[in-house]
C-alpha cells in the first residue's frame, strides 16, 4: 500500500521445476501489512505452487524470500509457521478421522504440566474460536469427516487464525462454500485486514476476489504477467491478463507479459 | 389414538429411544461392544459343544496366558496399520530376538556370571529389547527415509530374520531358560498368587474410579456438557466388576496336585485332609500384556506422538503440512513394534522354556488378524489398542476351543480364515451404516 514501509513478504525470482517442467519460473510478488493481494491465473498457472513454496510445502530451486525485510529460510511447514505464515489449503488439509480441536492444534498441541495432551483446554479454545467464526457449530466430538463442506472450511480457517498469523495464505477459500458462507469469509478477510494481517488470496475466478483485493498479481505458465492496484485496472483487463497474458497500461508488467 | 398398531409402534420407538439414550449417555463404543458380544457368543458355543469344558477357570486361565504374546504384538500392529503400513516380519523378529535372548542366558551369560545369577533374566531381556528396537528402527528407517513400501521391507524382514534366527545356533534349539526368566511365561510359579491378584484388582478399581472422577472434574473446569451421574457410576461399576471378576476367576484355578505335593515337601508343610488349595492368581505374562495395553493406550490417546499417528493415518499430507515430522514418527512406530516383538519373544521363550528357530512362525498373520478383527482399518486412521487385544483373545479362543473339541488342524485353519473374512465384512457393513 505505502511504498515507504518494508513489505511483510517479498518473494523474488522464485523458481521450481518438477521433472523438467518449470512450474514457477522467476516469479516475484510482495505483500504489505494490512493488504490483500489476489493471486490469479488459470488452473496450472503456478499460483498454488508458488504459494506452497512460501508455506514450506515445497522447496524452491532458486530465489529469495524476505519476511519483514530479512531473508527467511523456509524449508518445511514448521519454518513457515515460525514466521507467522499460516495457510488455508485448497484441499483444506484436515485429518478427517480426528475431531475439530485435534485438527486446530495439529502439530502445536496444548500440553498439561505432565506432558500429556490437554484435550479439555484445546476443546475449550476450539469452542471459543469456532463460536466467533460459525456460531451454530456444535459438533466438537465428531471427526471432521462427518462435517459439512462449509463446516470443514471454517475448521481450516479457524486453524489458520488461531495462532496470531501475520501472513495468511488462502488457496481458493470459498470453493466449497455457499453464497452466505462466502459472504462470511469476505467479512472475515476485512476484519483480519484491519488487524494488520497481510493476505494472499488465490483464485482462478476473478469475480470471487476482485472486490476483496487491494492488488492483483496474475500468473500464466509459471510466470508473473503483471501486478496492478485494483483501482487502476478493470475486471476485463485482468481477464485479458489471465487468458491472453496481455498486460494493460494500468499494470506493472512482469516477465510473463506478452507484447 | 386407539389404533393398536400405532401404539405398538410408539412403544417400540420409546424403547429404542431408551437404548439410544443409554448409549449416548454412557458414550460406549458400540463397535467394541459388538466384539465383546461376538466373544461371548463364541465362548458360549464352545461351552455348549464341549459339554461344559470351555468356561472353566483352568481353561480361561490358560487362554489368557496363550493370548499374551500375540496381544502384546497386536498393540503395536495397531499403530502400524493406522498409519497405512503393515509389518509382516513380527513373527520372524520374535523368533530371532527370542533366540538371542535364549543364547544370552543359556550359553553366553553362564560363562561370565555363572548359572542362575539373579541378574541373568534382566540382562537377557534388556539385550532382547535393544535388539528388537534396533531391528525395528532399521526397518523403520528404510520405510520412512528411503521410501521403500513397508510391505516389501517387512516381507524381506520375514525371510531375513527367520534365517538369522537359524544362523545364531545353526538351527539348534536352546534350552533350558533361566529360572527367573521362565516366570515371564506363566505356570504356577509365574503367577502372582491370590493375595497379590486381589491387590492388583483393587488398585485397578481405584484407578478406574480415579479416572472417571478426574475426567469429570476436567470437563467441569471448562463447563462442558458432562455425562449424567448414573452413567458415570454405571461405567465405573461395570469396569470394577469385570476386573474383580477376572481376579476371582484367576484365583479359582488351583495348582495341580503334583506341584502342590512337591511344594509342600520342599517347604515342610503337611497337606491337610481336604487337600491343599493354592491359587494361581493372575499369570505374569497376562500382567505384562495388560500393562503393555495400558501403556500403549496411554501413548495413543494422551501423547503428542499418538495424536500424530492417527492424524497421519487420516491424512498423511495434512499431517506433513501441519509441520509434523512424519518420517520420524513412522520410524518411531517401527521401533516400538520391535520392542513389543522382544517382549512377546520373552513371553513365548519363557513359556516354552526353550528358544527354537521356528518360534513365532505365522505369528505375523495372527497379529495382523487380531488388529483387524479388533477394528483397525487397513485404510488407515482407525483402530484401538483395546480392540486389538480383544481381537487377539477372540482368535485364541477360536483355536483353543477347536483344540478342545478335537478338530483337525486343517479344519481349524479353515475356520479361522473364514472368521477373519466374515468379521471384516461385518465391520464394513457396520461402518457403512454409522458413517
Amino acid at each position: 500500500m505505502t511504498d515507504t514501509q518494508a513489505p511483510l513478504v517479498d518473494m523474488e525470482n522464485i523458481s521450481i521445476a518438477f521433472g523438467g517442467i518449470r512450474a514457477v519460473d522467476g516469479a516475484s510478488v510482495d505483500l504489505y501489512p494490512g493488504e490483500v493481494v489476489a493471486l490469479l491465473g488459470h488452473n496450472g498457472a503456478g499460483k498454488s505452487t508458488l504459494i506452497k513454496i512460501l508455506s514450506g510445502a515445497y522447496k524452491r530451486d532458486s530465489g529469495t524470500i524476505r519476511v519483514n525485510g530479512e531473508e527467511a529460510t523456509i524449508s518445511n511447514p514448521r519454518d513457515a509457521k515460525s514466521y507467522g505464515i499460516e495457510t488455508i489449503y485448497q484441499t483444506l488439509a484436515l485429518a478427517d478421522n480426528v475431531d475439530t480441536a485435534a485438527n486446530l492444534y495439529l502439530g502445536r498441541e496444548l500440553m498439561t504440566p505432565w506432558g500429556t495432551l490437554d484435550d479439555v483446554a484445546m476443546e475449550h479454545s476450539a469452542r471459543e474460536v469456532m463460536g466467533r467464526l460459525n456460531p451454530r457449530f456444535q459438533r466438537f466430538k465428531d471427526p471432521v469427516k462427518a462435517l459439512s463442506g462449509g463446516q470443514r472450511q471454517s475448521v481450516a480457517i479457524a486453524r489458520a487464525i488461531l495462532f496470531n498469523a501475520r501472513i495468511l495464505i488462502m488457496d481458493e477459500p470459498t470453493a466449497a462454500l455457499g453464497p452466505q458462507e462466502t459472504a462470511q469469509v469476505g467479512e472475515l478477510i476485512k476484519q483480519l485486514k484491519s488487524e494488520g494481517i497481510g493476505i494472499f488470496l488465490i483464485s482462478h475466478d476473478i469475480h470471487d476476489v476482485f472486490h476483496l483485493a487491494d492488488r492483483v498479481a496474475v500468473m500464466k505458465n509459471g510466470q508473473v504477467v503483471g501486478t496492478a492496484k485494483v483501482g487502476d485496472v478493470t475486471e476485463d483487463e485482468v481477464l485479458g491478463m489471465i487468458i491472453l497474458g496481455k498486460c494493460p497500461s494500468g499494470a506493472i508488467p512482469g516477465p510473463g507479459a506478452v507484447n | 389414538m386407539s389404533d393398536p398398531a400405532i401404539s405398538i409402534d410408539r412403544a417400540r420407538a420409546s424403547e429404542l429411544g431408551m437404548v439410544a439414550r443409554f448409549f449416548k449417555a454412557t458414550e460406549l463404543d458400540t463397535r467394541l461392544l459388538g466384539m465383546i458380544g461376538a466373544l461371548v457368543i463364541i465362548w458360549l458355543a464352545f461351552q455348549f459343544l464341549s459339554g461344559g469344558q470351555f468356561l472353566t477357570p483352568r481353561n480361561l486361565w490358560n487362554l489368557s496366558v496363550q493370548t499374551s504374546s500375540i496381544a502384546v504384538m497386536a498393540t503395536g500392529m495397531v499403530l502400524i496399520i493406522v498409519t497405512r503400513n503393515i509389518d509382516l516380519s513380527v513373527g520372524s523378529v520374535l523368533g530371532f530376538v527370542g533366540m538371542i535372548m535364549g543364547v544370552t542366558q543359556a550359553e553366553f551369560l553362564p560363562k561370565l556370571i555363572g548359572f542362575e545369577n539373579p541378574a541373568t533374566w534382566i540382562i537377557a531381556l534388556g539385550i532382547g529389547v535393544v535388539t528388537g528396537a534396533l531391528i525395528g528402527g532399521f526397518q523403520g528407517f528404510i520405510i520412512a527415509f528411503l521410501g521403500v513400501p513397508a510391505f516389501i521391507v517387512t516381507l524381506g524382514g520375514l525371510l531375513v530374520w527367520r534365517g538369522a534366527a537359524w544362523w545364531v545356533t545353526s538351527g539348534r534349539t536352546v534350552a533350558p531358560m533361566d529360572l527367573t526368566f521362565r516366570l515371564m511365561g506363566g505356570g504356577p510359579e509365574g503367577s502372582i498368587g491370590a493375595m497379590w491378584s486381589w491387590v492388583v484388582g483393587i488398585v485397578a478399581c481405584l484407578a478406574i474410579v480415579g479416572m472417571v472422577v478426574n475426567s469429570r472434574r476436567q470437563r467441569k473446569r471448562f463447563n462442558f456438557p458432562r455425562r449424567p451421574v448414573w452413567a458415570e457410576v454405571f461405567m465405573a461399576a461395570v469396569g470394577c466388576g469385570l476386573v474383580l471378576g477376572a481376579v476371582a476367576l484367576a484365583n479359582a484355578y488351583y495348582w495341580p496336585i503334583g506341584i502342590v505335593r512337591k511344594y509342600a515337601e520342599a517347604s515342610g508343610i503337611t497337606i491337610p485332609d481336604g487337600g491343599l488349595f493354592i491359587s494361581h492368581g493372575i499369570a505374569l505374562p497376562v500382567l505384562i500384556a495388560v500393562a503393555t495395553g495400558i501403556v500403549m493406550t496411554f501413548v495413543t490417546t494422551r501423547t503428542r506422538f499418538g495424536r500424530y499417528v492417527f492424524a497421519m493415518g487420516g491424512n498423511p499430507e495434512a499431517a506433513d503440512l501441519a509441520g509434523i515430522n512424519t518420517r520420524w514418527v513412522t520410524m518411531k512406530i517401527f521401533i516400538i513394534m520391535g520392542i513389543l516383538c522382544a517382549i512377546a519373544g520373552a513371553i513365548s521363550t519363557a513359556r516354552l522354556n526353550a528358544a527354537t528357530n521356528a518360534q513365532g512362525t505365522l505369528d505375523e498373520l495372527l497379529t495382523i488378524a487380531a488388529a483387524v478383527i479388533g477394528g483397525t482399518s487397513l485404510a488407515g486412521g482407525v483402530g484401538t489398542i483395546a480392540g486389538a487385544m480383544i481381537g487377539a483373545l477372540l482368535m485364541q479362543s477360536l483355536s483353543s476351543g477347536m483344540v478342545l473339541l478335537g478338530l483337525d488342524t486343517p479344519l481349524q485353519n479353515i475356520v479361522v480364515g473364514l472368521v477373519l473374512v466374515v468379521a471384516v465384512w461385518l465391520d464394513t457393513i457396520y461402518r457403512r451404516r454409522t458413517a
